[in-house]
């Protein structure tokens, strides 16, 4: 965006680049020794450094930027590919599922963390109403369930609201402390309350959609699939909405009030700018985008239980969204997709996951705060009056 | 309820109060110095009791049999290699993050506090389990009616109170205490002053951390139980009681410490609803405290409202 003579990217590296990465990601998935799928993860991280070397990543992000629209359906169709490539591999179908849901999530921590500058350390607290929402009403009424997926976003926001005037009235680190003290209180309830199931947790019915049975395999003539497939169709409309949704309000003049908001509250606020008002508006909206997921997350789990929220798990959502790049919407894909794929496919890492990703925020912080897909400087170039004018 | 039980309740809500406050002033402490929260403080504590564990069965294993100088030795170098660990983590972590915004601080330290977990579970021998703390103190006892006073729980009390005492003395009357509280309130004028900033803060972290080692060994001597994961909450309650008191200030901590205590007793005791719910409780408490009180009880030094 800084030089303002500079000419229109082309749309070709980006798209090849998403090419490369889905052909990776079969491969990757597809990996069936330990040895491979390592083999597979250093060989990316060589060909990226290379490829930072040679400069091919900055054409692929400036191309990238200049066509958001054509890129990201060139994204959406490689998922629904790489999707569709394992139709019949309930495993692989199941983690690119659960990576769906936490990318919802994250960009809905994102909104709030990377948009605002609130830090919720309560991530998975919220999501976990989502899911005991679902859980509850799938069992105890005959609601629609596309219904129960957005009362599950409603009821997590509401439930934010229990927290707001304190997260409003409070800054920095008396903040984070409100979060961490919900996220403490939410998960001792969850395990002490015999009603919710308590430590051994709630069932979820299947998601059903206007009577088509979402947990059923599907056969449509001679093509045999795993029913993930229909579940995972639905999280990616969900991811979808979400993601236009979160990069709609960035462009617009709220995005622009928010990030006036996170630099720098006693200048905005001397600009007339209502603090709590965006702070609100993001927090309600993240919580919202965190239980919507639940909700989703316990109808294709089937199944639900405190441990999946701890404050443990707040922090990888975190970290996700510190990885990809505060603000990045696009970093929060990318990273989701590292920080749930890898330690799946490295049986030998699951067991240190914790360990690792702490370290790796810890170096991320102390070398490249800015995170993997730094957010780029606020460009209107997507504006269609303005191509080539910037 | 008779008074027996409020008394046994009493004594139980002094000591955790204590163990709280303990681990509260550390917190404070270091908000002072640099205004960073560093969240690992409650693993810090349980790589206290670990290695006091550890030192412990060394020395069974070589053959000392005196409980209480055991103790001694086992209390002195856990505070010493914790004391040490913590200069060690605001040398390498903490220092350098000085200029970047203050929750990316509070975001690395909840990191390394996971890191400093995660290592214990997995690379301590049979990390994962519950380990015993065998009782080192003589279990003498004397009963009043259904209220048993143990003299290990008193004498507890009583070292823990002392070391509060010390630490204010050391801040307070010492030139070291005046270095620290030079630095707290304004770090260049204290630089300019010809203090060491990074000696204060280095030494600032020793003793936060060497507390809350000392907070772990009283709460394993009390439990007689140790974990991994006992710092997590351990940790979050101590910032909790910090920030209730008010960040940066020592009263602030101890009393935040025995207000989370006295919380969780009544929670436990005292309430309609079962005593599972008591952290519930004790954590709503403080969320509604911090929403009528935004910067503590006792109140942070400055604030800057728009």
């Amino acid at each position: 965006m800084s030089e303002p003579s500079r000419t229109h990217a082309s749309l070709l590296p980006s798209v090849a680049a998403v090419l490369a990465g889905a052909v990776y990601m079969v491969f990757f998935l597809a990996g069936e020794s330990q040895m491979v799928v390592f083999g597979l993860l250093v060989g990316a991280v060589l060909a990226l450094a290379a490829f930072k070397h040679w400069r091919v990543l900055d054409a692929v992000g400036q191309s990238a930027r200049d066509h958001q629209g054509p890129f990201s359906i060139v994204v959406v169709a490689a998922v629904a590919a790489v999707c569709l490539y394992f139709y019949d591999d309930a495993f692989v179908l199941f983690l690119l599922g659960t990576v769906l849901v936490y990318v919802l999530t994250c960009l809905g921590l994102n909104i709030q963390f990377g948009f605002v500058g609130v830090m919720n350390f309560a991530g998975a607290s919220f999501f976990g109403v989502g899911c005991y929402t679902a859980a509850v009403l799938t069992k105890h009424t005959a609601l629609p369930h596309l219904l129960i997926i957005v009362l599950g976003g409603l009821l997590a926001a509401l439930l934010g609201f229990v927290i707001l005037i304190p997260v409003l009235k409070t800054r920095g680190h008396y903040a984070a402390l409100v979060t961490i003290a919900f996220a403490l209180l939410f998960k001792t309830f969850l395990e002490v309350n015999d009603t919710l199931g308590g430590p051994q947790g709630l069932k979820a019915a299947g998601l059903n959609l206007f009577g088509w049975d979402v947990g059923r395999d599907i056969a449509i003539g001679d093509f045999e699939g795993s029913f993930y497939l229909g579940y995972i169709a639905v999280i990616l409309l969900l991811a979808i909405l979400g993601f236009i949704m979160a990069r709609r309000m960035e462009d617009s003049w709220i995005g622009l009030n928010m990030d006036a908001v996170r630099l720098d509250e006693t200048v905005s606020a001397c600009f007339g700018q209502s603090i709590p008002r965006w702070k609100i508006t993001a927090f309600t909206i993240g919580n919202f985008y965190c239980g919507v997921a639940g909700a989703f997350y316990a109808m294709m789990l089937g199944y639900i239980a405190p441990t999946n929220f701890t404050f443990g798990d707040s922090l990888i959502l975190l970290s996700i969204v510190i990885l990809g790049g505060l603000g990045s919407l696009w970093g929060t894909v990318v990273a989701t997709g590292i920080v749930i794929i890898i330690p799946e496919k490295f049986q030998v890492l699951q067991e240190y996951r914790f360990l690792l990703f702490s370290a790796l925020v810890i170096a991320i912080l102390l070398f490249r705060p800015q995170g993997l897909l730094p957010r780029p400087l606020r460009g209107y170039r997507t504006l269609k009056s303005l191509p080539g004018k910037s | 309820m008779d008074i027996g039980l409020i008394a046994q309740q009493t004594v139980n809500g002094l000591m955790l109060g204590l163990i709280y406050s303990l681990v509260a002033v550390g917190f404070t402490l270091f908000f002072g110095v640099l205004d960073v929260i560093k969240f690992s403080h409650g693993d810090m504590l349980t790589w206290g009791v670990f290695t006091a564990f550890s030192v412990y069965l060394g020395l069974t294993l070589i053959g000392l049999a005196a409980p209480v100088l055991i103790l001694v030795i086992v209390a002195l170098v856990a505070m010493a290699a914790i004391g040490f660990l913590g200069a060690a983590i605001a040398k390498v972590l903490i220092i350098p993050l000085k200029g970047a915004p203050p929750l990316n601080t509070l975001l690395i330290t909840l990191m390394l506090g996971t890191v400093l977990r995660e290592s214990i579970r997995l690379f301590y021998p049979d990390g994962a389990n519950p380990k015993h703390f065998p009782a080192l103190l003589p279990d003498w006892s004397h009963s009043w009616g259904h209220f048993t006073l143990r003299f290990d729980n008193a004498l507890m009390l009583l070292t823990g109170l002392l070391m509060i005492v010390l630490v204010q003395l050391v801040i307070k009357r010492t030139k070291l205490g005046m270095a620290i509280r030079a630095v707290s309130q304004d770090e260049e004028t204290a630089r300019v002053m010809g203090i060491n900033f990074n000696l204060v803060v280095y030494v600032t972290f020793a003793i936060g951390s060497a507390l809350a080692a000392f907070a772990g060994v009283i709460y394993v001597l009390y439990y007689n139980e140790l974990s991994f994961n006992m710092g997590l909450l351990l940790g979050a309650i101590g910032f909790s009681a910090a920030a209730v008191g008010g960040f940066g200030n020592i009263y602030g901590a101890i009393v935040g410490g025995f207000l989370f205590a006295m919380l969780q007793s009544i929670g436990a005791a005292a309430l309609p609803f079962a005593s599972a719910y008591k952290d519930v409780f004790a954590f709503g408490v403080v969320i509604v405290l911090i929403a009528v009180k935004p910067t503590g009880i006792l109140g942070e030094k400055e604030t800057e409202r728009v």
